[in-house]
């Protein structure tokens, strides 16, 4: 393939464009990986060591953009609905790094895998009004040896007996789990004592050493800042590998502006990029893989005019987050350990209450999403929440809503609806030169009654836990409430769905290997594809879908 | 001594970081914490090259390693258009412009510290607060970066001797030591 420069190029370095060149480089292609941030992650020279960024360090990664998109370079527009006008809201919404690394260099790596059902929603529950729920082109069984095998490569902790409601796997996790945080300890307790089934969570953070990287010690700087001693498998390990091969070139502060497809045969000649002093260039390639993530995707194929152009950029979904917070009258310590080291699926499994509530909101079916288990960590983020003046110094000495605070994060099932997407703002633009995404985003109103159902229960949890005061909030907020005023828009990082895979060319962009169906030789290995949200992280999913689509594209394994 | 502001100008910030971040007991207030200081090194960040936006990794030195907080990081020449534009701001040039003016951080102290009036840090406290909650704008962004320069790393200018981190019971930055699993998982 001489006539090429590569034999793929991949946008997007995060957890699905770094298993992709894993994968491919390690079937003797040769990849280019084009990542419009910057590279704070390795040296991109043998032997790929950290690059020695990576810190400690609140103002760095939380208030100063440190791992970007900065919203003055990339702003995004947020409405509720078009009737709200072009939009309500423009700076940071739902971004998720961009930087080399992606959205694997700030998760805290609760990696937990979907359940069959959630690959089945519409033949197994049924339709739900007002949504388009529908059924993965893909089963769990099918899945099954490609989330083992995305354990073993991010390097995954748990312990497989612990969740009763787990999906059956074909062996152990490849290390036990890390150290239960204590305040952890306390909600797990009460939760079981209060007839849930709360377990160790499975995070791609190193309890032991593992492949050549150290046991993690518990900093504390987990969930949005990156690992300062390389403990956190996603994604290092696959892009240390892929450079590792000598096939693979990662070229960071690269905007790739659009895919080049060939009007003729409807296959792509590669992409049009422009690097960091915004001169533009091309790469030619057999194929062309987008990973850009679920926002960024639909983006890119709208500016290329290419995919179904009646389903690109719908079905946006988020998780729907109840967060519930409990005070304790003592200090909690949540700043050490993994942010979140206990889950439980409860609330995606129905009971009796859940469907009499159901039935009560006239809804077909609850589901609701994981339960972490996890507290406040940081100061500056506690003291700008707070009042100015004497009650700040007061409070902050108090710790009341850092050091002493419990906190459940529900990730909420969000269904897909057609009206939620992601398209263009008629004004703004990033410093490309490009239009900016904007979001148009309601939840269901499964989202808000599954919600009002079980925040009271996990705040009854709080309590038994030992917790004096116990509260709850959604994010999205509710419109016209306090917090809504202060940010309407949804502060999950879970962005799903905006380019669905399916078997019909009509009503989705991607097939079931995740190709296109117009242009058949893009792929798409991040979470756009995504046909529903589950009420799981998405991560491990994306590994092992990008792990089973480019195997089957470098003709390693049987596919399409 | 300030970088940035003239002498007249940083007493005002201080004085209006101390009423927003006052001293009670077991906490000190803005002045002692170096808040100005703080303000003071975020505006005029590029005064000094590699500009003070993003201190350096992996760690501070304060538990173990090679202290290597205090060497910022370059930023690229997008991320300099991004910092210059928030703190500078725009400007009337295009590159900063596209999607409109910015008025910038520096702008807006300017202005806030001549709305609070030159007479401000000699005012009564309960005087001061009135000055500024006829500025909620000002006072919100000052907030913003006192509570910024009171829990940041030292490295940054504020949290003088930690002494806002100790105040509240965090520990800061704690690599490469990091913590025992006992620590994680006992109670205090």
């Amino acid at each position: 393939m001489t006539d090429h420069d590569c034999d793929a190029v991949v946008v997007g370095s995060g957890p699905g464009g770094a298993t992709a060149a894993d994968v491919l480089t390690s079937a003797g292609w040769s990849v280019i990986v084009l990542e419009k941030g910057r590279n704070h992650l390795l040296d991109l020279e043998p032997p790929f060591a950290a690059a020695g960024e990576i810190s400690n360090d609140e103002l760095k990664f939380l208030q100063r953009h440190f791992l970007g998109p900065d919203p003055l370079l990339e702003p995004r527009a947020f409405r509720r609905a078009p009737e709200e006008g072009d939009r309500i809201f423009a700076g940071d919404v739902n971004n998720l790094p961009s930087t080399v690394g992606g959205g694997g260099f700030h998760a805290d790596g609760k990696l937990p895998r979907f359940r069959e059902v959630d690959f089945r929603a519409r033949s197994q529950l049924g339709p739900v009004e007002g949504a388009d729920v529908v059924d993965w082109p893909l089963d769990y069984d099918e899945l099954e040896p490609y989330y083992a095998d995305a354990e073993r490569i991010v390097g995954v902790a748990g312990d497989h007996t612990a969740n009763p409601f787990a999906a059956p796997r074909s062996g152990p996790y490849p290390m036990p789990p890390g150290p239960d945080m204590f305040c952890a300890v306390l909600t797990s307790q009460a939760a079981t004592r209060l007839g849930y089934h709360p377990y160790r969570a499975p995070t791609g953070v190193n309890s032991v050493e593992y492949d050549g990287r150290p046991a993690c010690n518990n900093c504390g700087f987990c969930g949005f800042f990156g690992c300062p001693i390389d403990a956190k498998g996603d994604p290092v390990a696959s892009l240390r590998r892929a450079l590792g091969t000598g096939r693979c070139e990662i070229r960071p502060e690269s905007f790739v502006r659009e895919v080049v497809v060939d009007g003729t045969s409807r296959q792509a000649r590669g992409v049009r990029y422009l690097d960091a002093a915004l001169d533009e260039h091309e790469v030619s390639a057999r194929f062309v893989v987008l990973a850009g993530g679920a926002f960024e995707t639909p983006r890119l194929l709208l500016r290329s005019g290419i995919g179904n152009a009646d389903v690109v950029g719908r079905f946006l979904m988020f998780h729907f987050q109840t967060l519930v917070l409990g005070i304790f009258p003592f200090r909690l310590h949540a700043h050490r350990g993994r942010a979140v080291t206990h889950l439980m699926d409860d609330p995606m499994v129905p009971d009796v209450a859940a469907s009499a509530a159901a039935k009560h909101a006239d809804l077909p079916y609850f589901r609701g999403g994981i339960v972490e288990h996890g507290g406040a960590g940081q100061p500056i983020t506690e003291a700008i929440h707070l009042p100015p003046g004497e009650l700040h110094s007061q409070l902050m000495t108090e710790s009341t809503t850092r050091d002493c605070m419990a906190v459940f994060t529900m990730q909420g099932e969000d269904l897909p609806q057609t009206t939620n997407r992601v398209d263009f703002d008629p004004r703004l633009r990033d410093v490309w030169g490009t239009p900016a995404g904007r979001v148009t985003y309601s939840p269901h109103r499964h989202e808000v009654a599954c919600a009002d159902h079980w925040a009271p229960r996990l705040e009854d949890v709080m309590r038994d836990a030992g917790a004096h005061t116990a509260f709850w909030v959604t994010s999205p907020p509710r419109p016209g409430s306090e917090f809504d005023a202060v940010n309407p828009t949804p502060i999950s990082r879970h962005v799903m769905g905006t380019a669905r895979m399916g078997d019909d060319a009509r009503t989705s962009v991607f097939d079931r290997w995740q190709r296109l169906h117009d242009v058949d030789n893009v792929v798409c290995t991040d979470s756009s594809v995504f046909p529903t949200s589950t009420g799981y992280g998405p991560t491990l999913t994306i590994v092992a879908l990008a792990l089973r689509a480019c195997r089957a594209l470098a003709g390693v394994e049987p596919g399409a | 001594m300030p970088v940035y502001f003239d002498p007249e100008s940083y007493a005002v910030v201080e004085a209006a970081c101390e009423r927003v971040i006052p001293a009670t007991a077991g906490h000190p207030g803005a002045t002692a914490l170096g808040v100005a200081d703080y303000v003071d090194a975020l505006l005029g960040a590029f005064l000094v090259d590699p500009p003070r936006v993003w201190a350096g990794g992996p760690f501070s030195g304060r538990h173990g390693g090679d202290a290597s907080f205090e060497e910022f990081l370059p930023l690229s020449r997008l991320e300099e258009l991004a910092w210059r534009t928030r703190i500078e701001g725009s400007q009337g040039t295009a590159e900063r412009e596209f999607n409109g003016p910015v008025p910038g951080w520096q702008q807006e102290y300017r202005d806030g510290i001549a709305a609070l009036g030159p007479d401000f840090v000699g005012l009564a406290p309960e005087e001061q607060d009135a000055r500024l909650d006829a500025v909620p704008e000002f006072k919100q962004l000052l907030y913003g970066h006192a509570c910024e320069g009171a829990y940041g790393a030292p490295e940054y200018g504020g949290n003088r001797g930690q002494a806002g981190w100790d105040a509240i019971g965090f520990p800061g930055d704690v690599q490469p030591r990091g913590y025992t699993d006992e620590e994680v998982t006992g109670r205090d």
